[in-house]
Parts: C-alpha cells; structure tokens; sequence
C-alpha cells in the first residue's frame, strides 16, 4: 500500500536578472503533470541551488536563464553536485542560449536545454520519459 | 542500522532521504523510525498556521534569524497545499527564507499537503520525529494557509501561532471558531495596513470572552495569549514576537511543569493515535488483499446496494480481528 512515488523537481532561477515569469510558468505547467515544484525565486547562487536540492530530496533541477549567466553558474552547479555525491540528480535548462554554447553544456552534463521556442507539452513529455523518482530504500 | 547513525550524525542527504520516503510511505521507515524515537525528547516545536498570503513564510524567515543568532539550530518543515485535479504542487515557501540556505545548521523542508486535512501533512509529526533525533533545537512548522479548521498544528506544536491581517473581513470572521482556542500567541501581520488596531481589538474581545467562558466551566488555565502587531517584511515586531515565544515556553518548562506535561501527553497522543489508525487501516488492507479481495471492488458491491459501508466494515473487522483471535 505504499504510496505512489512522486517527481520532486527544483525549479530556479540562478543569474541576476528578477524576471521570472518563465521559470513560474514551467512550475505551474510541472504542477499540472501532477510533479510537485519547489520553487525558490530569483536571484539564486549555485550554492544555494545546490543546498536546496540536497535538503529537498529532489530528481531533477530545472534552471531558468535569461542574462547569460549559464557560462559561469551552470559548470558550478554540476561541480557542486559531484562533490556532493549527487549527480543522479537531472540537470535541464530553460531560457535563451546562443547555439553555440549548447554542446558545451551538454558536455558537462546537463541533460537537455529547451529554448523559447519548446512546447511545454514536449518539455513535461521529456521529464517523464527521462526522469524517475529516486528509488526507496528497501 | 547505518541510516539511524546517518541521521544522528545529522548527515544532510540521508536525512532528506529518509524524510522523502516517510511521506510516500515507504513501509521500512516504521522501524527506522522506531530507532530514533529513543532520541527525541529535546527539540521545541513552534507551528504557524493563519490564511494564505498573511505573511507566514516572511515570519517563519525572521523567527529562524533569531534563533540563529542566539546559537540554536533550526528545522523548517513548509506546507503547501497539493492540487486536488492534478495531484501535483507548487511549493513556494523557500522563496521568502533565501538568506538561510547556506546556513548548515538551517534544513529546510517543503511538504505538499497530498489529500490531508488539517492543515498538516500525513508525515509531519513522523518529519519531526527525524529533526529531533537529528538535533536540530527548534522545529518550526508552516501550516497549510487555507481555511479556518485547520487545528491540528496545536497536537504537534508546543507553542502554536495564530497570524491574522487587517481587513480580513467586516469583522474577524476569518479566524473564527477553532483556530482562535489553538492559539498560544496571536500575531497581526501587515500592522502597515489600515485597520491593524480594530483587528487587535477584535481579536481582544475574542479571547476576553473565551476566558471568560473558560473560567466559567473552570477550565483556566493562566497564560494569557499575547497579541503582537508585526511587519515581517522589515523586521518591525519581530523582537516582541521572539520575546512572546520565550515567555510562553518559559510558561510552559518553567513556570508550569503540569502545563508542559499536558502538552507533551497531547504531542504523544495525537502521534500515537495517527500511527494506530494507519497500522490499522493497512492491515485490513493487507488482509482483504488476502482474501483475493480489494477496496475497490468492495466499493463497487457497495455502489450496486449490495453491500452497505456500515455493515461490511463491521463485518470485516468482526472476522478478520475479532473472531480470529479466539
Ligand atoms: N505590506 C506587508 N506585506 C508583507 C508583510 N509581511 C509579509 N508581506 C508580504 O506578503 C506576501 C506574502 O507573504 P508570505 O510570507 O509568503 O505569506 P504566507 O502566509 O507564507 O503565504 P502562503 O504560504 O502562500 O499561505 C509577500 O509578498 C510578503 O513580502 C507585512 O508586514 N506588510
Ligand atoms: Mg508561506
């Protein structure tokens, strides 16, 4: 009779700029699929990011971007993460990224970057074929 | 058990690991939880609870700051309401507590409510079970800000806070029955909106005649509940605030051991009872699975008028924990 296992996804917003709008709508449209969205607003350091994740419990780490600081703050985050024995956790992207500089971060191990142009219907689709909820302890 | 000395030690991702199967309800989390009840005992449980948007987070963020500055470390367990069409949640309360996410001695934790009532969530008295064994000095939980009935923070809570606005309503409609006895401290957040000083005096009149009513069935008991005005966005009245907690916690440890000891057996209680109903239930379950049976087509029996929900559950317990026995 063990409850169904939800998705916890952190969805939040590293960079400077304090437009959040698109990181809200991706909570909401996650809330819907039925995930449950903790949401920590603008403004956020990778290291907080990161703390955050780890005391949530999350699968997945949504970060929104829209100034350009994925360059400096995502290669942190997945540092931080490794060294917090904690890269199972799924990382994705979402906001603007030149083209350029998506294989980049693919290379250091974010999963999947959506840009403005992404369906939200194909990012929840992707979330549910790639990410599953941690398995618990027998 | 590696786990219970992870969480002792207060290791960040066992906890939050065990915490996450206590809420779905991962059956082995019973007898982890078993070891660390021996270990619990010593934290202070503060709970907040009023309508949304009152300024509870923005609170919660100010209390810890005190706390923290005064060297005691902090548990945060946040409640958000799930959605009842999608089963999913938006869990915001982090949003208003940034400043203490690099604080090691600050763990925060977000809980979406999952189809409880009350205010709580199914795991939240076993959540603190965890912290306390962990360490952690003071508990603070933020309720769910819907409604008016929701009262169960008080069976967890040692000191339970009530935060209200101005201009709620005409009058104070909107913290009426029930949640005005729970209240140990009444907090009037947003004092920079018009109307702050009528909502003060409603909510005297209130708790006057409360009193009253109380000594008349000689039920008194003689902690008065504070009513203190604040602006928790800028810090103003949070100092009286802290200073309310103190007293009523030295009220209750000091002052009042029978008082503290009415609260501690209610804590006991309401935690004990949760656990049986569960146990219970789940074993029923277990046992009408057993029967090649299911809820769910017991419930169709039911719906067709074949069966009534009265009668079979009678039945059920009749047979499967009664007559068994002897
Ligand atoms: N004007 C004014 N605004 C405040 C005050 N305290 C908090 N707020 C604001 O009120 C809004 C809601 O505050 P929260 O702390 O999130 O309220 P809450 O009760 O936790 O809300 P829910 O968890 O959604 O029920 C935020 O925008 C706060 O900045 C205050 O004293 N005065
Ligand atoms: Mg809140």
């Amino acid at each position: 009779m063990a409850n169904e296992r939800k998705l916890r996804i952190l969805v939040a917003k590293p960079g400077l700029d304090g437009h959040d709008r698109g990181a809200r709508v991706i909570a909401r449209a996650l809330r819907d699929a039925g995930f449950e969205v903790i949401y920590t607003g603008c403004h956020q350091t990778p290291e907080q990011i990161v703390q955050t994740a780890l005391q949530e419990d999350v699968d997945m780490i949504g970060l929104s971007i829209l100034s350009g600081a994925h360059n400096y703050s995502f290669p942190r985050i997945m540092e931080l993460l490794k060294e917090n024995n904690a890269e199972d956790i799924v990382v994705v992207g979402g906001g603007i990224f030149p083209l350029e500089d998506i294989p980049k971060l693919k290379a250091i191990g974010i999963r999947e970057i959506f840009t403005p142009g992404s369906k939200l219907d194909d990012i929840i689709k992707w979330v549910r074929e790639n990410v599953k909820p941690r398995k618990a302890a027998a | 058990m590696e786990i219970v000395e992870q969480v002792l030690r207060g290791d960040v991702r066992a906890v939050a690991r065990l915490l996450r199967d206590i809420d779905d309800q991962v059956p082995s989390t019973r007898s982890i939880l078993k070891e660390l009840y021996p270990y619990t005992g010593k934290a202070y449980v503060v709970g907040f609870t009023g309508p949304p948007g009152a300024g509870k987070s923005t609170l919660v963020d100010q209390i810890t700051a005190y706390y923290r500055r005064i060297g005691k470390t902090v548990a945060i367990i946040a409640i958000d309401p799930t959605s009842p069409f999608s089963g999913g949640a938006i869990l915001g309360d982090r949003i208003r507590m940034q400043r203490h996410f690099l604080d090691k001695d600050v763990f925060i934790r977000s809980v979406a409510t999952r189809g409880h009532f009350g205010g709580l969530t199914k795991s939240t008295h076993d959540m603190i079970t965890v912290f306390d064994a962990m360490g952690k000095d003071i508990i603070i939980v933020e309720t769910v800000g819907v409604g008016q009935g929701e009262v169960e923070i008080a069976d967890c809570a040692h000191t339970t806070i009530v935060v209200s606005v101005p201009g709620l309503g005409d009058d104070i409609q909107a913290i009426k029955a029930g949640i005005m006895e729970i209240g140990n401290i009444f907090v009037v957040n947003k004092a920079d909106r018009e109307g702050a000083k009528k909502t003060v005096q409603e909510l005297r009149t209130i708790l006057d005649m409360g009193r009253r009513f109380r000594m008349d069935i000689g039920e008194m008991d003689d902690w008065e509940p504070p009513i203190v005005e604040t602006q928790a966005h800028k810090g103003i009245g949070i100092d009286e605030l802290c200073d309310a907690i103190e007293r009523h916690k030295a009220y209750l440890t000091a002052q009042k051991p029978e008082q503290f000891r009415k609260v501690m057996l209610k804590r006991t209680l309401h935690q004990f009872s949760e656990t049986l109903r569960d146990e219970l239930f789940k074993e029923m379950v277990r046992r009408i699975e057993r029967r090649g049976d299911t809820l769910e087509s017991i419930a169709e029996r039911i719906f067709q008028k074949e069966l009534d929900p009265y009668s079979v559950s009678r039945q059920l317990i009749k047979e499967e924990f009664i007559s068994h026995e002897q």
